[in-house]
């Protein structure tokens, strides 16, 4: 088997920053470049190994600690501004993914960059979130009618609304999963145990394994992968982070059974210990293995997402890494819709690129 | 240069590969001044080639690779070498955070340097052309690099990108100077590059200090003026000219006060080149008296 590219034997063990030659950090900064990772690696040299950082890499992992810097002030800022539009209509602040790793100041939020900020909300009350949003600046970007219902009807989330003076997204869900998916985690369930984070008031972020598991459910159900290894980075931070917590493993495992998410997190726990290292119990694994897919399937995802989980550089590209990144595109439309839905999506999606509109 | 050339253009090292001959022999024609490098490491790792399928055969075109990774659409084969100017300095633009970037030509004498933000077409180029073959030393015509801590101004001497009627009148102007072969019916029309004076490119490794901020403004027949520009109109002129200077916070507007602290600041109308010129010299001799 191949030697893992760097980037991921440096998340693996960052202490091995202080033996990498000229040509391991000039593919280090390439890789971690491709994967929207230099500020974490960055950090982690910063704090495993400062006086061995390549004095050619140094700039790049100060401009990109700069940036990052900037991207959790602008969170912050916009963590503050929808809080106030939501409490005008009485509803809490929940946030999803990065903006709530920053909220609860996780290591996951350590040099991350951000795209949007996701926040849930319950059902019955998301056109109320819409409407306080709208009076605060915010109006959704998504302008065909088609784009609207798929949104409306099909997706767990309303169209993006983006700020009209700061440009900022919030994408406002009311589950973590479409509702076409044939997975239905129940949204109440979530948000009843969210939890408040202390100096925050009316702020909330998912219970730690929910949050675990919502991390877990996106990655294994993203079409797009080329930030995968960044997501599954999180993944695995945030199991070191809550690994101590009494009961964490077996809640964790109860909980995606209760959530219909056994398998997702079964791929969270196989991935991020075989290409991360991260210290899930062996019990755990074990029990896990009850979520695992029949063995022919287990083997070509392992095949796949071995593949499309490595940065998408052409170091890491063995000649098959495209490929797999196209199954796993498909599998993932196919996970959130029926068939026939899917048809019909595609089936739009390709009149419209044939009238040349996309 | 299909294995990669690594060549140093100010703070950065490039690594450039590419089988496309026009490619090839622009590069030896205008970066023949500049410090070879050896590998393995490089800053930016781009690469010019042919796109993959069936098109090749139709219509020849050119892709710009960066590390891997296209960012922008193919364009006509005889545009690849534009297209690598383009390209690497959008790697910079968008991969060097360090700094920050403004897009704007910036030349040095006497240890000042002149800042020249301005729109496409204003005649920045132009101008930048005339001045470093008239006792001003290039710093980049078309990335301002500055450096945070000081606000110093990193040079990052490439060719100078000249377009539509400014070839001809900067080939007339500047005769001895080499250019590249003029490519038409690009995005931005007719361009051709000039390669950076040998002087500046040996001395790419010292800074410079601001010393002027002039948004410049070609006006065929206009008289020659210079209006002083208050230093808050032009912080934020300036700032709407930055790539990056939103992305950066705090850090980005530290950077530019130190340089509007530091520069005196005017609006710049020329038509002559001449007199451009020697509007130029006389800021520079009435810094030296001060």
């Amino acid at each position: 088997m191949k030697a893992a590219p760097v980037l991921v034997r440096v998340l693996r063990d960052p202490e091995c920053l202080r033996r990498l030659s000229l040509a391991d950090w000039d593919l280090l900064l390439r890789q971690a470049r491709a994967t929207q990772l230099i500020a974490r690696v960055a950090l982690l040299a910063q704090h495993h190994a400062p006086d061995a950082i390549a004095p050619q890499v140094a700039p790049h992992f100060e401009g990109a600690l700069l940036v990052a810097q900037r991207h959790r002030e602008a969170v912050e800022w916009e963590i503050a501004q929808i809080g106030q539009a939501l409490d005008s209509v009485g509803l809490p602040l929940i946030l999803l993914k990065g903006a709530a790793y920053v909220a609860a100041e996780a290591p996951a939020a350590r040099g991350r960059s951000f795209a949007d900020i996701d926040i849930l909300v319950p059902r019955a009350r998301i056109n109320q979130a819409e409407a306080a949003l709208m009076l605060h600046g915010w109006a959704t970007s998504h302008h065909s009618a088609y784009d609207d219902r798929y949104y409306r009807a099909w997706m767990h989330e309303l169209p993006p609304m983006q700020h009209g003076r700061r440009m900022t997204v919030v994408d406002v869900h009311h589950a973590i999963l479409p509702t076409t998916a044939s997975s239905k985690p129940d949204s109440a369930k979530l948000i009843a145990a969210a939890r408040a984070l202390p100096g925050r008031p009316g702020v909330l972020v998912l219970a730690q394994v929910d949050m675990v598991i919502h991390s877990a459910c996106h990655l294994f159900h993203e079409e797009e992968l080329e930030k995968g290894l960044r997501d599954l980075s999180d993944l695995d931070l945030l199991l070191r982070e809550f690994a101590a917590l009494p009961g964490f493993w077996s809640d964790l495992l109860a909980r995606a059974s209760e959530l219909d998410l056994e398998r997702p997190v079964f791929y969270a726990l196989r991935f991020s210990t075989q290409l991360l290292g991260t210290p899930v119990p062996p019990a755990t694994l074990q029990a896990a293995a009850r979520f695992a897919p029949p063995a022919p399937t287990r083997r070509l995802m392992d095949a796949l997402y071995g593949r499309a989980l490595l940065p998408q550089h052409p170091s890491c590209d063995d000649g098959l890494a495209a490929l797999a990144r196209r199954l796993l595109f498909v599998r993932a439309h196919w996970l959130r819709m029926p068939p026939g839905l899917l048809a019909r999506h595609l089936a739009h999606k390709a009149a419209l690129a044939v009238r040349g509109e996309e | 240069m299909a294995d990669g050339v690594y060549f140093r253009t100010g703070t950065f090292i490039a690594c450039l590969r590419t089988r496309i001959e026009r490619v090839a022999a622009s590069f030896s024609l205008l970066y023949s001044d500049y410090p070879l490098q050896d590998g393995p490491y490089a800053d930016f790792h781009v690469e010019l080639a042919p796109p993959r399928g069936l098109r090749r055969w139709l219509r020849p075109q050119v892709d710009f690779i960066a590390d891997g990774h296209a960012p922008f659409a193919a364009l006509p084969a005889d545009q690849a070498f534009p297209m690598f100017e383009w390209g690497l300095n959008w790697c910079v633009s968008s991969q060097a955070q360090h700094y920050l970037i403004i897009h704007a030509a910036v030349v040095e004498k006497n240890g000042r340097a002149a800042i020249l933000p301005a729109p496409p077409g204003s005649g920045k180029s132009t101008l930048c052309a005339a001045l470093i073959h008239h006792g001003w030393r290039l710093l980049s015509d078309e990335l301002t690099l500055i450096r945070r801590d000081d606000a110093a101004l990193i040079p990052l001497p490439r060719p100078v990108s000249l377009k539509n009627a400014s070839i001809d009148v900067i080939k007339r102007y500047v005769p001895h100077a080499t250019f590249s072969p003029s490519v038409t019916d690009t995005v931005k029309g007719t361009v051709a590059q000039m390669k950076a004076p040998a002087n500046s490119i040996e001395r790419a490794d010292q800074a410079a200090a601001p010393g002027w901020i002039v948004f410049p403004r070609y006006e065929a027949n206009a008289t020659l003026a210079l209006t002083p520009v208050p230093r808050s109109r032009a912080f934020m002129r300036v700032a709407d000219n930055a790539f990056n200077y939103t992305r950066l916070g705090a850090a980005g507007f530290e950077a530019l006060k130190g340089v509007v602290a530091h520069s005196d600041c005017y609006d710049f109308r020329y038509s002559v080149l001449d007199e451009a010129v020697a509007a130029f010299d006389r800021l520079a001799s009435q810094a030296g008296n001060r």
